[in-house]
């Protein structure tokens, strides 16, 4: 009877000692915001293209394909960072990548598009960065997966890196596109 | 004098430039916008409401809440424009639901525990008669009366 009670400051200890566990684990984020629109439809948007690209992006075209959208600015350090892995993911024709411009001034925006290579299919210029608001985008560069029904599977906060693509990412693309 | 007027209005056009925002002209629209402001979290810099942050973000959606004050939404209809894009991460008062329950109830849980335990540890030590003095022994009432008559025990 009485010994059964020893066993409480145990079991106390081993659920505090496993939550500081995963407290410390590296590979957590703890100021990813776990976003709100997974699995919910693309909010209903249209914009123009970044200053001098042909294609704008809205919600009807990302409907139909597996899609990775990219929020980016050219004022933006870590975009620079994941560039070159979203250059190379373009270049391999694995899906469909789209951009969308956060608040951005046009010449820069098609400056580095010009001066680094351009990995987007379609680019919006979202000026005023209310259309990336209803993609709950927090902070640049967010990264999302959109599946051909055009609904919001992934999204990754900051820049991507290739374990992220090669462990998460592109497994969840092949999954969506077979 | 004339120094210290530039040094002020330096300062009052680096604040407008800080805050380039405009304020509601209806100053019960703007007062109820302010309140919806800080129940809010700035996304940005997660410690802070939307009200006391000067990031980008936090100024944007300042914006969109004054508009859709002013647009004569509700204050329900505000919160849940934002919840919806952002969870309820963004409530700085987190709701009361099945997954918070532990939140919101986990205090008086632990408080209750502590009391049970207390409770029956006392009621326990009583019923063992811990509370008073154990009588004195044979051997022990010896030695004590002998103490008292002032012999050698």
């Amino acid at each position: 009877m009485m010994r059964r009670y020893h066993l409480i400051p145990v079991a106390i200890f081993i659920a505090l000692a496993g939550g500081l566990y995963v407290g410390l684990d590296p590979d957590r984020n703890p100021k990813a915001v776990p976003s709100a629109l997974i699995d919910q439809p693309v909010p209903e948007f249209a914009l123009p293209p970044v200053e001098g690209r042909g294609l704008g992006l809205a919600s009807a075209d990302l409907r139909g394909e597996v899609a990775l959208v990219n929020v980016f600015a050219s004022w933006c350090g870590p975009c620079r960072v994941e560039h070159p892995l979203l250059m190379d993911l373009a270049a391999k024709r694995v899906v469909a990548v789209h951009g969308i411009n956060y608040k951005d001034q046009p010449k820069a925006a098609a400056e580095w598009l010009l001066r680094l290579g351009d990995p987007y299919t379609r680019t919006g210029a979202d000026r005023d960065g209310r259309v990336s608001i209803d993609w709950g985008v927090y902070g640049v560069p967010e990264t999302f997966v959109v599946d051909r029904a055009g609904r919001i599977r992934y999204k990754h906060v900051g820049p991507l890196q290739a374990d992220d693509l090669e462990q998460k990412i592109l497994p969840l693309i092949r999954r969506l596109q077979g | 004098m004339m120094r210290a007027r530039c040094l002020a209005l330096v300062l009052v056009l680096l604040a407008a430039g800080a805050r380039a925002e405009t304020v509601l002209p209806d100053p019960a629209s703007e007062a109820r916008a302010v309140e919806l402001h800080k129940s809010l979290r700035c996304l940005v810099c997660q410690n802070q409401s939307i009200h006391d942050s000067n990031a980008d973000l936090a100024v944007d959606l300042r914006q969109i809440v004054r508009e859709r004050v002013a647009a004569g939404e509700s204050d329900a209809g505000v919160v849940d424009y934002v919840v919806r894009r952002y969870g309820d991460f963004v409530l700085l008062r987190p709701p009361v639901k099945a997954s918070t329950y532990l939140l919101w109830f986990g205090p008086a849980l632990i408080l209750l525990a502590g009391a049970t335990a207390a409770f029956r540890f006392l009621r326990r030590a009583r019923a063992a008669g811990l509370g008073a003095p154990a009588p004195l022994s044979d051997q022990e009432r010896r030695t004590l009366a002998a103490l008292r008559d002032g012999r050698e025990p």
